[in-house]
């Protein structure tokens, strides 16, 4: 059933090592890449892929390197986006800690591509261990000739630096990555200008996800079109999930995007369902700051169609009814879980992270952490859940950075489809002190609604 | 700036095309590259959007506190489509054919009204005993889109003051993070030794490891501050801002101009700051001699008094161009004249209303009144 692209060979023991790679078909797309292509041709065959990126926002791959400009006599810059500090999201460091070869063979070939001949991987202070491995594997291809000056004798010189950061969500904003990365304070930039024109040291830059660089190796093996055929419609080929939460196998999965969200959480396969017979009550499918979905909205849509593991699908009937890919980090919560409680940890998670740069995120962030703590804790009152939808409001789309919405997101969402387990907070502090709401209505199947009739 | 460079370059070759805006359904060209902010203070008046930390003096500010924010209605002519979000309209370069909406957007409004709601929200609203009072940013900015009541009900955040060099203190409290001082500091002075610490509420503006600020031009943060974070120690607590007399003066420096404003009351001189524009911009920075130890009216030359232009608090005393409301009463009643019960000229010898107040040189007095109700 499920075809791999990223992690086929990823249960071969001693992948993480240069020798085992190679003879396993590594540096195989770099060595077509580097001597048989041209930087456009590369280019071209990822826009023939559709590859979206991984990183949250799904802009395409190849469009987003064709905006990159070209001035004479600057240096291009791309810079791998190894932050991965979304709660719940932990595929990038799976890629980097089993398959280093994989991302330095997908930077390589990416690099050549945007005739960067510097390439740098930010990768989040937490993951103290992982830049050992990159950093021998660098090593390895260095001794290799696969980076260094003149690679395989094409006359292409490429050098990967490895660059920590120091515990801050807020430094996977890209701009925000590269003010860290230029070692100032990890503010995000105001756009325009766009990093593709003026970024890394005022240079046009690049910033793509881990995941997004790997995908580009399979891309160049089999060609655009082939990697294309995986997935439907506009999400092309496979996609990382780290599925965590109350499910039977947490971990990280390669989806083909053509199966639906009911497969995924129950069949063994995957997450193995959910464990000692309980229900499914919500589930965020791509990582905390995108929308939380109810049982019921999560397997289908409100058109009545079974929900499918695709970018679209994923996102049909907007925030009012639908989601987000997001990065991929699918948390699922069972019967016995809190979403007030829940949605108070994410609020105190962003009100943490927020870099403080613009009002609304600053103070807003903090507010909403505050209210959701007093319902949390039964000192809530009705007017409270109007105050945190208001506040959720005018921070949404206020802000420099996408961190604003991403605060503002999870708490609307969870006012939207959960109101009544909010309101029940509320009327009954002492009870909700004891036990949960639990279930409710959340799984019970929807009315269909008639979309078809205005037609 | 390569970049600014290159476009100056392109529109020289397309001989200076003007880019027509309209904003709040006002017209008005201007040069391809200015701001909608700065487009807008072209036309002058309420269209132009409250800024807080942006200043036109300083390289890279703005962008940050978010009251600027207003609603591109129309992207340009060559792609009509709106912008998807309000943006920052001293950070966003106008296009040709642009439309955006400021104050007759209700969006914008209402965002606006939130982020003054954020603003306010940790600000300690000391303002009876604040120096900046009268000439804030803060407290105009909350005056005209403010609401009355707070829905905040929680402990504000607090800082400890500290004392930043001989002549300044900081009043971290009361900070809106602007980072205004920031740039002041970086792009003035050589040595820039405070910044931002901390991130999200708890971020602070500070000193490296509380290193003094010691000098020539840095007393001028304390002019860039839209709120009473910074304040001159020299005239901290002396004076109420709208006690005092500013008048332009001049004196001869070696390290500035020496044009300065001096705030006076009787022959003494309270304070000295920089000029201001009138959107609360310093025109010319001036250095630390002049700010804090000339503070004798031998050093200086009286130029003529300061206009305060704008509708600020400090202004409020002033009676210049005021006009009496309209009677409306008799208009309400179709033109009845309305009845008085009591005319409380009839019992009480003041308030005359053939005395007009404002014309009276200080608070009124009974001498102010003849006694002319046949009593005399």
């Amino acid at each position: 059933m499920g075809r791999k692209l990223l992690l086929d060979k990823a249960h071969i023991e001693g992948i993480r090592y240069y020798d085992t790679y190679r003879n396993n078909g590594g540096y195989a797309a770099a060595e077509k890449a580097l001597k048989s292509m041209s930087p456009e041709l590369v280019i071209e065959e990822v826009k023939k892929s559709g590859l979206r990126g991984r990183g949250g926002a799904g802009f395409p791959t190849g469009l987003k390197w064709s905006f990159l400009a070209k001035p004479e006599g600057v240096p291009r810059y791309l810079v791998c986006n190894a932050d991965e500090s979304e709660p719940g999201t932990f595929k990038d460091r799976y890629l980097m800690e089993f398959l280093p070869h994989l991302l330095i063979e997908g930077l390589l070939i990416s690099s050549f591509a945007l005739g960067a001949n510097c390439t740098y991987i930010y990768i989040r202070g937490e993951y103290a261990w992982i830049p050992d491995i990159l950093e021998e594997a660098i090593n390895d291809a260095k001794k290799n000739n696969w980076l260094g000056k003149n690679i395989q004798g094409t006359g292409y010189d490429l050098e990967i630096y490895v660059q920590r950061g120091a515990g801050a969500y807020i430094c996977g904003e890209e701009t925000a990555l590269i003010e860290s990365l230029e070692g100032k304070r990890g503010n995000p930039r105001i756009k325009p200008p766009f990093p593709a024109v003026k970024g890394l040291w005022q240079s046009p830059t690049v910033v793509n996800n881990v995941e997004t660089l790997a995908a580009v190796v399979p891309i160049i093996n089999i060609g655009g079109d082939e990697y294309a055929k995986y997935g439907t419609g506009k999400s092309t080929g496979t996609k990382l999930i780290s599925a965590c939460g109350n499910i039977n196998k947490p971990g990280v999965y390669e989806i083909d995007m053509n199966i639906s969200v009911e497969e995924f959480i129950y069949s063994d396969e995957f997450c193995g369902g959910i464990p000692n017979g309980k229900r499914l009550k919500a589930c965020i499918p791509g990582g905390s700051s995108v929308p939380i979905l109810p049982a019921n909205l999560l397997l289908k849509t409100a058109k009545g169609e079974p929900r499918m593991m695709t970018y679209e699908s994923l996102n049909d009937g907007g925030f009012a009814t639908g989601s987000m890919m997001g990065s991929g980090g699918f948390i699922v919560l069972d019967e016995d879980q809190c979403v007030v409680r829940h949605t108070m940890s994410l609020a105190r998670f962003y009100h943490h992270e927020s870099c403080g740069q613009c009002s609304p995120c600053r103070e807003g962030t903090g507010w909403m952490k505050k209210v959701l703590l007093n319902i949390e804790n039964g000192k809530g009152k009705m007017t409270d859940i109007d105050l945190l939808w208001d506040i959720q409001r005018k921070i949404e789309g206020n802000t420099i950075c996408p961190l604003g919405d991403a605060a503002a997101w999870p708490v609307a969402a969870a006012i939207r489809h959960f109101r009544d387990e909010f309101e029940w907070h509320v009327t009954h502090p002492e009870e909700a002190m004891i036990r949960n709401f639990g279930l409710a209505h959340y799984a019970d199947p929807l009315p269909v609604v008639a979309t078809a009739a205005a037609v | 700036m390569a970049f600014r460079g290159m476009q100056s370059f392109r529109t020289m070759a397309e001989e200076k095309k003007l880019f027509k805006v309209k904003i709040d359904n006002i017209t008005v060209e201007v040069e391809p590259g200015t701001t909608i902010l700065n487009a807008a203070r072209l036309i002058g008046g309420d269209v132009v959007p409250p800024a807080m930390c942006y200043y036109s003096k300083l390289q890279g500010s703005g962008g940050k506190c978010r009251t600027c924010l207003v609603k591109v209605s129309k992207g340009s002519d060559a792609d009509p489509r709106p912008m998807p979000k309000l943006v920052a309209s001293c950070r966003t370069t106008v296009m040709d054919g642009m439309e955006v909406g400021n104050i007759t957007s209700p969006e914008v409004l209402d965002a606006r009204k939130g982020v003054v709601e954020f603003l306010l929200l940790n600000h300690p609203l000391d303002c009876p005993v604040c120096d900046q009072a009268g000439e804030c940013d803060l407290q105009d900015l909350s005056y005209e889109h403010g609401v009355s009541a707070t829905r905040y009900e929680f402990k504000r955040r607090t800082f400890d003051k500290i004392d930043i060099g001989d002549h300044i203190k900081l009043h971290m409290t009361r900070c809106i993070l602007c980072y205004r001082c920031v740039f002041t500091a970086d792009q003035l002075t050589n040595k820039r030794e405070h910044g931002i610490l901390g991130r999200g509420d708890a971020s602070e503006i500070s000193t490296y490891i509380q290193n003094s600020l010691d000098n020539d031009f840095i007393g001028n943060v304390i002019d860039v501050c839209p709120v009473g974070a910074l304040t001159d120690r020299t005239a901290r607590f002396k004076n109420r801002v709208w006690f005092l007399k500013p008048v332009d003066a001049k004196c001869e420096c070696t390290k500035c101009s020496g044009k300065a404003v001096l705030w006076l009351r009787g022959d003494e001189i309270f304070r000295v700051t920089a000029r201001k524009d009138k959107y609360g911009e310093v025109e010319e920075f001036i250095c630390d001699t002049c700010r804090f130890e000339r503070k004798d009216p031998k050093d200086w030359t009286v130029e003529g008094p300061r206009k305060v232009s704008r509708h600020s608090v400090i202004s409020q005393g002033h009676y210049v161009g005021v006009h009496k409301p309209d009677e409306t009463i008799a208009k309400v009643m179709d033109g009845r004249a309305p009845k008085l019960l009591m005319d409380i000229h009839d019992i009480s010898e003041v308030n005359m209303p053939a005395v007009d107040l404002s014309k009276i040189d200080g608070p009124a007095h009974s001498n102010d009144f003849p006694k002319s109700n046949g009593v005399q």
